[in-house]
């Protein structure tokens, strides 16, 4: 299901890898009427990258990393709509505070166990903020969802307005830091020692290696840097609703990255982008047969394509690689 | 005289509480026992669980309202229906996953829940179905001087029989030993030749049929709509978790204790909703990892 | 062959000159609605009531002016989804008007977006008072929850003593709780329990028993129209709270009249205020239910919010009109606020210009047997009433 990480020489930051970016400004320029489509989907391949940290990288199977999302976007939210904090980075910054100390707090705690007990937790939590959010109706604005919020200019020179050109470039630029620290990341001695857990737990306590508390720290910045997109979503919809915090939501993130490739950093960029134009373009005709097809689509990719899309990528250009020879 | 009065009031509501909560734990054990003895079997984690007990309410209200079977025979049809469908699942697309390993898994079991409720839409629409009732199950009884609804009376009393039936199977029973021994130790038990896999389907077969039992019995309180396999798969896992995985006993407390609190805190603090219940759930496994009477070697 | 020829090209010739003597003209209507999710059915009698009108009304547009619906499927109380689909049909469609709507949280939330883009919207049905404050561009044709809600507590409160109250928990359950209760002990009587119930259909068993066990001389229950007014009321009856003596009362959309017939006897007697009902006798209800009937069936009955459809659609339908095809939307806004039909199915309707929301007539109703089904039965009626929210508040 996962591909193997590896650093050195692969931690040079190869032209390819330089495409999205550049296809993403392309984008800006040529398709004005797609961009806030497209700062959505930004916003979703963040998530998606920093799901992947876990999921794929760390090994953590975690039906609960909507919480860090959902909790960003609300403390985002109701700092704008309720506290009067407006900065965009201001509420950025608080977002992934919150998430962090939610990733260290719940982490730590729930880290040392495994297996169903931790997804089981994972759920819990998720399920908790769920709650709290539908119930704390003066704050989050229950079941109708957190309106009125006002995000002022950045740097007070670009506003966000419903042209959604400002939130594009801002979640871009967010990716971009984003893919950076996580690229950094994998390709460390930390990174390769998060494969290690993965694969070999009781081997990594046998060099020494302080498993538990890499966990612990992947959980936090992985958590945070979710945090930090809900922050964003928030502030290109100027809205938060209950569902950020839904399975449902949960688990259509994840077919977004289990079909991009899991454990694959541009598994998370092919994934979303791939899946919201899909369901930008079809589900509008066929609402309930896109759901079916997407359940369909999950259940192939685990019996047939472990690897999602880049997967089944990297088999064609190996098959085409040996044919040359 | 007062306190005399409010007492009675007290005790008069911890009845109900009581009551309701253990109707509705019922409900959950007997829909999520099935989930309990496989996830212990065999480890895998089945997170569409919920998509049998769906399944079985919609077979019920059919069953009802377009070919007017009478009740009884229509909650047979819903354990049979099920149980049967769900060894073809098993046998087709849930034994390839079963050396997968736990993310495969639980992508797997998403996906099915996907393709499940939209199949239940397209077939049936997106509104909740209401279960026309047999006149001799409306209605009140009199127990005790009080009134209470006749069918949770039924509800109650129905799956306790079940549930002893079950336990019967498992504890006298040459099947129930086997299935004791594969959940214990199953390279043992393949060694001694207890051919798991066979047993496993049957096992599979026999929680998924009870889940689709558990689902039309409880169709009043888990209503029948498309999204319940993701509305109710919390507490069904919390169910499994806390009782502990393959143990019998144990999701039969946590069922019970879980009914009862959901209850009481929507009757004496409905506005914190289900939150102790997370809180509580959170805590016991921190507690106790494998869950309160788990088996473990997982 | 040569004439055939030639007349196919005088016929060519003859459409070019015609097309070009009458410019047609195509004014886009956005409509996002409820079309799948477990409120589809909802939705679905929105979009049944407009497209009657439309059907109907045709003649009514001036000539030359074509209008093409552009309708989006929010699938529920999404707002996140509502606000995104609203953008593209801002930015992509460039709509110049923008009707459906069933749900509050879906309205807050495109309402700051009207407002950024000058968009005429006219609300088909999202009740709760606030919305028409997000932005001017925004008119309601539908109803607000405390114009039922406070006139029925004012009633209740000269007939009953101790109530009970039970909302769903959601803005308009909110409203509905507070109209009731204003209108209630403004009148003289007690409240002695609120409680509020999850929206994501919960079991409503032991709300009801908190309910029975308090002993109000009447309950007061909200929830969204449809399937849970079904379930809360069996509720009610399978615990026995209608033998108890405590008498059910609430808006119109606990008793809806396409959810009727799936409720039973036990619906019996209920009592509710609402601005429409499907068994009023009026001339105008009459031919618009016979014209319900014969486009989609014998069975088939309208509810309110087919009459919500039914009465934006005729207001956008004004506003071009009056405009002559070429649209203004501060021109439209300032038409619509001197908006009246007197002949609406409803009984006569108009738009508060001070608020640009709904004045209409509401009426008492109790739920009898007439001609062996289920109907909401008038018997009283408040005439013009404005929404009180906004009024208790000047």
């Amino acid at each position: 299901m996962i591909r193997q990480a590896s650093y050195g020489a692969e931690a040079r930051i190869g032209w390819l890898e330089w495409l999205p970016f550049a296809a993403a400004l392309a984008v800006f320029f040529a398709l004005p009427e797609y961009v806030p489509f497209g700062a959505r989907i930004l916003v979703y391949i963040l998530f998606a990258l920093s799901l992947d940290l876990i999921l794929g990288y760390a090994g953590i199977i975690t039906l609960g990393h909507t919480a860090f999302f959902g909790l960003g976007a609300y403390v985002a939210g109701i700092l704008g709509a309720k506290a009067g904090v407006t900065d965009p980075l201001l509420q950025m910054a608080a977002a992934g505070a919150a998430a962090a100390v939610l990733g260290v707090a719940t982490g730590a705690v729930i880290l040392r166990t495994r297996g169903l007990t931790l997804l089981m937790l994972t759920l819990a939590i998720t399920t908790i903020l769920l709650e709290i959010a539908n119930k704390a109706t003066n704050l989050t604005g229950g079941a109708d969802g957190l309106s009125g919020i006002t995000v002022s200019p950045i740097f007070g020179l670009f506003r966000f307005d419903m042209f959604g050109k400002t939130a594009y470039l801002y979640c871009l630029l967010s990716l971009f830091i984003g893919w950076w620290i996580v690229r950094r990341l994998i390709y460390s001695p930390f990174g390769a020692s998060l494969v290690g857990i993965r694969e070999n737990v009781v081997r990594m306590h046998a060099i020494g290696a302080p498993a538990y508390a890499r966990l612990v720290a992947v959980y936090t910045i992985s958590g945070t840097i979710a945090g930090c997109a809900g922050a964003l979503l928030m502030q290109t919809n100027q809205f938060v609703g209950l569902n950020v915090l839904s399975f449902e939501f949960a688990g259509e993130l994840l077919v977004m990255l289990v079909l991009g490739g899991v454990g694959r950093i541009y598994g998370a960029f092919v994934g979303p982008l791939v899946y919201m134009i899909a369901q930008d373009q079809l589900a509008k005709q066929f609402p309930e047969y896109w759901y079916f097809g997407i359940g369909l689509l999950l259940v192939a990719v685990v019996l047939f394509a472990r690897g999602g899309l880049l997967g089944i990528a990297d088999a064609i250009a190996r098959t085409l690689r040996g044919a040359s020879r | 005289m007062r306190w005399g009065v409010r007492l009675e009031a007290f005790l008069s509501a911890l009845v109900s509480v009581a009551f309701h909560g253990a109707a509705y734990g019922m409900i959950l054990y007997v829909i999520s026992v099935g989930l309990s003895v496989t996830m212990g079997m065999m480890g895998f984690v089945n997170l569409a669980h919920g998509v049998f007990a769906m399944a079985g309410g919609y077979i019920l209200i059919t069953a009802l309202d377009r070919f007017g079977v009478p009740y009884p025979l229509a909650l047979v049809l819903a354990f049979v229906l099920v149980a049967a469908g769900s060894m073809v699942l098993e046998r087709l697309l849930y034994s390839r996953l079963y050396t997968a390993g736990d993310l495969a898994q639980v992508l797997f079991t998403i996906g099915l829940i996907f393709i499940a409720v939209a199949t239940a839409r397209l077939l049936f629409g997106t509104m909740q179905l209401l279960v026309n009732l047999p006149d001799y199950l409306k209605g009140q009884v009199s127990v005790l001087g009080r009134d209470f609804p006749a069918f949770r009376v039924f509800l109650i009393t129905f799956s306790a029989v079940m549930v002893g039936v079950l336990w019967f199977g498992v504890e006298r029973t040459r099947w129930g030993a086997m299935v004791r021994a594969a959940v214990d130790n199953g390279p043992m038990a393949r060694a001694v030749g207890i051919n798991t896999r066979r047993l496993f389907t049957l096992t599979f077969a026999l929680g998924s049929g009870l889940a689709g039992l558990g689902g039309a019995l409880g169709a009043e309180i888990l209503t029948v709509q498309p999204i319940y396999p993701f509305e109710h798969l919390v507490y069904f896992l919390i169910v499994v978790a806390v009782g502990g995985l393959g143990s019998l006993r144990g999701p039969f407390v946590a069922a019970l204790l879980i009914g009862i609190t959901d209850t009481a805190c929507k009757y004496w603090v409905p506005q914190f909703g289900a939150f102790f219940i997370y809180v509580a759930t959170i805590a016991v496994l921190l507690w106790r990892p494998t869950g309160l009477f788990g088996v473990a070697h997982r | 062959m040569r004439i055939k020829h030639l007349i196919g090209i005088l016929a060519a010739g003859a459409a070019l000159v015609l097309a070009a003597a009458s410019p047609a003209q195509t004014i886009k209507i956005g409509v996002i609605n409820t079309y799948s999710g477990p409120f589809a059915t909802l939705g679905d009698l929105i979009d049944k009531g407009f497209k009657l009108y439309m059907k109907q009304n045709a003649d009514k547009l001036p000539p030359g002016v074509k209008i093409e619906l552009i309708i989006r499927d929010d699938g529920g109380p999404n707002p996140d989804k509502a606000k995104q689909l609203l953008q593209e049909l801002i930015v992509r469609d460039k709509v110049q008007f923008l009707t459906g709507v069933v749900f509050t949280p879906n309205a807050l939330a495109m309402a700051p977006l009207t407002a950024e883009a000058k968009l005429p919207f006219f609300i088909m049905n999202a009740g709760t008072s606030v919305i028409t404050e997000r932005s001017p561009y925004i008119a309601r044709f539908s109803f607000t929850l405390w114009q039922s809600s406070y006139p029925l507590g004012a009633w209740a409160s000269r007939r009953y003593k101790r109530a009970y109250i039970a909302v769903s928990d959601f803005a308009p359950g909110h409203d509905s709780e507070a109209g009731f209760e204003r209108g209630f002990t403004e009148g003289g009587g007690k409240i002695i329990g609120k409680v509020r119930i999850p929206l994501a259909n919960p079991d409503f068993v032991p709300f009801m028993q908190r309910v029975k066990d308090a002993k109000p001389d009447v309950l007061m229950a909200f929830t969204p129209a449809g399937r849970q007014a079904t379930q809360i009321m069996k509720a009610y009856g399978d615990l026995g709270l209608d033998k108890a003596g405590i008498k059910f009362i609430g808006p119109g959309d606990i008793t809806t009249d396409e959810e009727l017939p799936n409720m039973g006897d036990v619906a019996l007697g209920v009592i509710t205020m609402h601005h429409y009902s499907a068994a009023a006798t009026r001339p105008a209800n009459k031919a618009f239910i016979a014209a319900w009937k014969k486009e989609y069936g014998e069975k088939s009955w309208p509810s309110f919010m087919s009459v919500g459809g039914w009465d934006a659609m005729d207001a956008i339908y004004y506003a071009i009109r009056e405009q002559k095809g070429k649209l203004d939307p501060d021109r439209t806004m300032a038409l619509v606020k001197k908006y009246k039909n007197p002949i609406s199915p409803r009984g006569p309707i108009a738009i508060d210009p001070a608020t640009r929301d709904i004045i209409q007539n509401e009426y008492m109703r109790e739920v009898k047997k007439v001609g062996g089904v289920l109907a909401n039965v008038e018997f009283e009626t408040f005439e013009q009433v404005k929404d009180p929210w906004k009024e208790l508040k000047k």
